[in-house]
């Protein structure tokens, strides 16, 4: 077995215990963008195009919600900005690769993949085929997102209609949200943003969603920047 | 159709994040202010979408104890805040709303 074979195969087993969490996440999409009435075509594409979990259900609640397309996108990118980290994080490791497998590997930079390669290059032993590594961390994701979003389509078909699926979206959302409140400025951020939310709800658009989501990012930032400084003085 | 303009544009979105620092090293800098600001991406807009859900019906605020979704909601924040799990917190955020459902 050659170096990169190998290398390919300890990235994938590296991303197995990752792929346990993700697989019903991708079931549980399939079935919610059915329900919010995608088509199955559309369901998978958005798995294979956007290939972004949290952003997928917030695009599928709006969708529901029949908010305008260009709204849609706005929030799509506002919730994956944090790809730009990720993307600034593991740079210096890809800058010798081809242009080609920048590319690939930047398609595969998910949260997952992300979490997986970065500790390889920095707590692992990185060598001359550690993009490899990355290669089947992130294809392995890749394969279990497809695979587990298809068998939730599949099932959203055969689900009776009178469950009240669409409140399997909130639930998602509280089980994402909640691990992310470790300090203040994060429950603050929350709260406020919340408050927003209810006082802003019959704006048109979802405009009431995203004046929330600012203030709430800003009153975060604050809030830290205050402590923060605090601690140093 | 709408649908494909938002996989196309909210994909193109998606990987040009992704690319632009593997593509850029060396020409392009993430600032301080915004790589603090990004941690509260995730709490603010899910918040903001979770609030909705759980305390508006038909348009209207609805707080009472019949709102069995803002019950079956705070379940699930308990659930999510115990355990950290987020099949178990679908499931029991599920299961609360389809008892009181059928109860009430």
């Amino acid at each position: 077995m050659s170096q990169a074979v190998r290398s390919f195969w300890t990235g994938v087993r590296a991303e197995i215990p990752l792929l346990i969490g993700v697989a019903p996440f991708g079931m549980i999409y399939g079935v919610l963008a059915l329900g919010a009435g995608l088509g199955p075509v559309p369901a998978q594409m958005m798995s294979s195009i956007i290939f972004a979990g949290s952003a997928q259900f917030i695009a599928t609640q709006l969708v529901r919600d029949a908010v305008p397309a260009l709204i849609v996108v706005l929030t799509i990118a506002v919730v994956n900005l944090r790809h730009l980290l990720y993307s600034a994080s593991i740079a210096p490791y890809v800058r010798s690769l081809p242009l080609r497998w920048k590319i690939l590997l930047a398609y595969l930079l998910t949260d997952e993949a992300y979490a997986t390669a970065i500790l390889h290059y920095e707590q692992g032993e990185p060598h001359a085929n550690s993009h490899w590594f990355f290669l089947g961390a992130g294809l392995a994701l890749w394969t279990i997102w497809q695979a587990s979003t298809a068998v939730g389509i599949l099932l959203g078909a055969t689900l009776p209609a009178s469950w009240p699926l669409d409140f399997a979206l909130p639930l998602t959302f509280i089980a994402i949200v909640i691990p992310t409140l470790k300090d203040r400025p994060a429950i603050a951020s929350a709260c406020l943003a919340s408050m927003v939310a209810l006082l802003a709800f019959a704006l048109p658009y979802k405009l009431g969603l995203m004046a929330a989501g600012l203030l709430g990012i800003l009153a975060g930032t604050a809030l830290e920047g205050q402590n923060s400084s605090k601690g140093a003085s | 159709m709408n649908i494909w303009l938002i996989l196309l544009l909210g994909g193109a979105l998606t990987f040009g994040m992704r690319f632009s620092f593997i593509y850029l090293l060396g020409r392009l800098e993430v600032s301080e202010t915004l790589r603090r600001a990004l941690r509260f991406v995730p709490p603010a807009i899910l918040s903001a979408i979770v609030a909705p859900e759980l305390f508006v019906q038909q348009g209207k605020l609805f707080l009472s104890p019949f709102n069995f979704r803002l019950l079956a909601g705070g379940v699930a924040v308990l659930v999510a805040w115990k355990t950290r799990n987020t099949l178990l917190t679908i499931v029991c955020g599920m299961a609360a709303l389809l008892l009181l459902e059928f109860f009430f």
